[in-house]
């Protein structure tokens, strides 16, 4: 069994090659926020009060649009609300934790670093220190978004739009599903969630983040069903 | 105002990730639930994935030429075969890239 540190590490180390993305996705958030003639101060404190990237653009998106505050913040929530499900995910590995341990680790989970520490706890069920890898993906990444959303508020217009840095977001979740791509299962869980999120895009509050998951979820309960 | 927002967003974000973790308890997930979860990623991503590369910034499909669909294409290939996150989005980046600025 390998010591805490070592678990730490191991995080940070499995959620590495996501800098990739996260860096460029972290400058257009606080570019975007400078543009949209946001004050610095509030562009960066979304990223330390909110820690989740596309629901910070949504939110600066809608209130520079002239949309209300609730319009905005129930957006942010429907958004996030797909931590529930990775939440619901960890808690079969946090059950054991102190209620504090559990409220100070929760802040951390985010996608990327849920995907990687949720395929690490898989693999080391009985890893009594598995929730330093949580913490060694989310923190690391908390770092490289707020490091990353100052550059953006720094360098704000300097990066030319032609880029299509945010091209990088797509291709990071590719990165994380791809391998599942070889049970057939999955591959149709995958398929439906995506074809329901082009359907319905334009649903309020972009709540094709959530309905798109659950809808895929139902299926797979059906698959699993017929499978039996 | 917006300040007021930016902490309410912030704390309506945290309770999404905090609720799951606190209130759960073992006896409450049975094996079949269990078994659903385990499609999350597979449930979750997609609904990023998809809008990202079909669709562009007004939520209108792109063309079937469209860069973003064959760098996607590349980064699939390259991700299947190579299991390498810096390749897969390095790969998609790059060929992106090339049709930009090359063809």
């Amino acid at each position: 069994m390998s010591g805490k540190k070592e678990i730490f590490k191991r995080g940070a180390l499995d959620v590495a090659p996501h800098m990739l993305s996260v860096v460029p996705f972290g400058v257009i958030c606080g570019a975007i926020g400078i543009e949209m003639g946001f004050d610095p101060y509030l562009v960066y404190a979304m990223s330390i009060i909110i820690f989740g990237g596309a629901s910070q653009i949504v939110f600066l998106q809608l209130i520079s649009g002239g949309a209300s505050s609730l319009i905005a913040v129930t957006s942010v929530g429907v958004i996030n609300s797909r931590h529930l499900l990775y939440g619901a995910v960890l808690s079969e590995y946090l059950e054991k934790l102190s209620v504090l341990k559990k409220i100070i680790i929760s802040y951390f989970i985010v996608d990327q670093g849920f995907a990687e520490s949720n395929k690490y706890l898989k693999k080391n069920k009985t890893q009594k220190y598995g929730h330093y890898h949580i913490l060694g993906t989310g923190i690391t990444l908390w770092i490289c978004w707020q490091a990353s959303t100052i550059l953006g508020i720094i360098l704000g217009s300097f990066i030319p739009d032609e880029l299509g840095l945010k091209f990088a977001v797509p291709l990071t979740f590719i990165a994380i599903i791809v391998n599942d791509l070889r049970k057939f299962d999955h591959l149709a869980v995958m398929l439906v969630c995506g074809l329901t999120s082009l359907l319905i895009y334009d649903a309020p509050f972009k709540s094709y983040i959530i309905i798109s998951p659950l809808v895929a979820l139902m299926f797979a309960h059906i698959i699993l069903k017929l499978k039996r | 105002m917006t300040w007021l927002s930016v902490l309410i967003a912030g704390f309506v974000t945290y309770l999404s990730r905090m609720t799951m973790v606190t209130l759960i308890k073992r006896e409450m997930l049975n094996n079949k639930i269990k078994e659903v979860l385990v499609y999350v990623p597979s449930a979750v991503f997609p609904a990023i994935i998809f809008p990202g590369v079909f669709l562009n910034d007004y939520g209108n499909f792109v063309e079937f030429s469209d860069p973003k669909i064959f760098g996607a294409l590349i980064a699939i290939v390259v991700g299947f075969y190579s299991k390498n996150i810096i390749f897969t989005i390095l790969s998609g980046l790059i060929s992106y890239w090339v049709i930009i600025f090359l063809l």
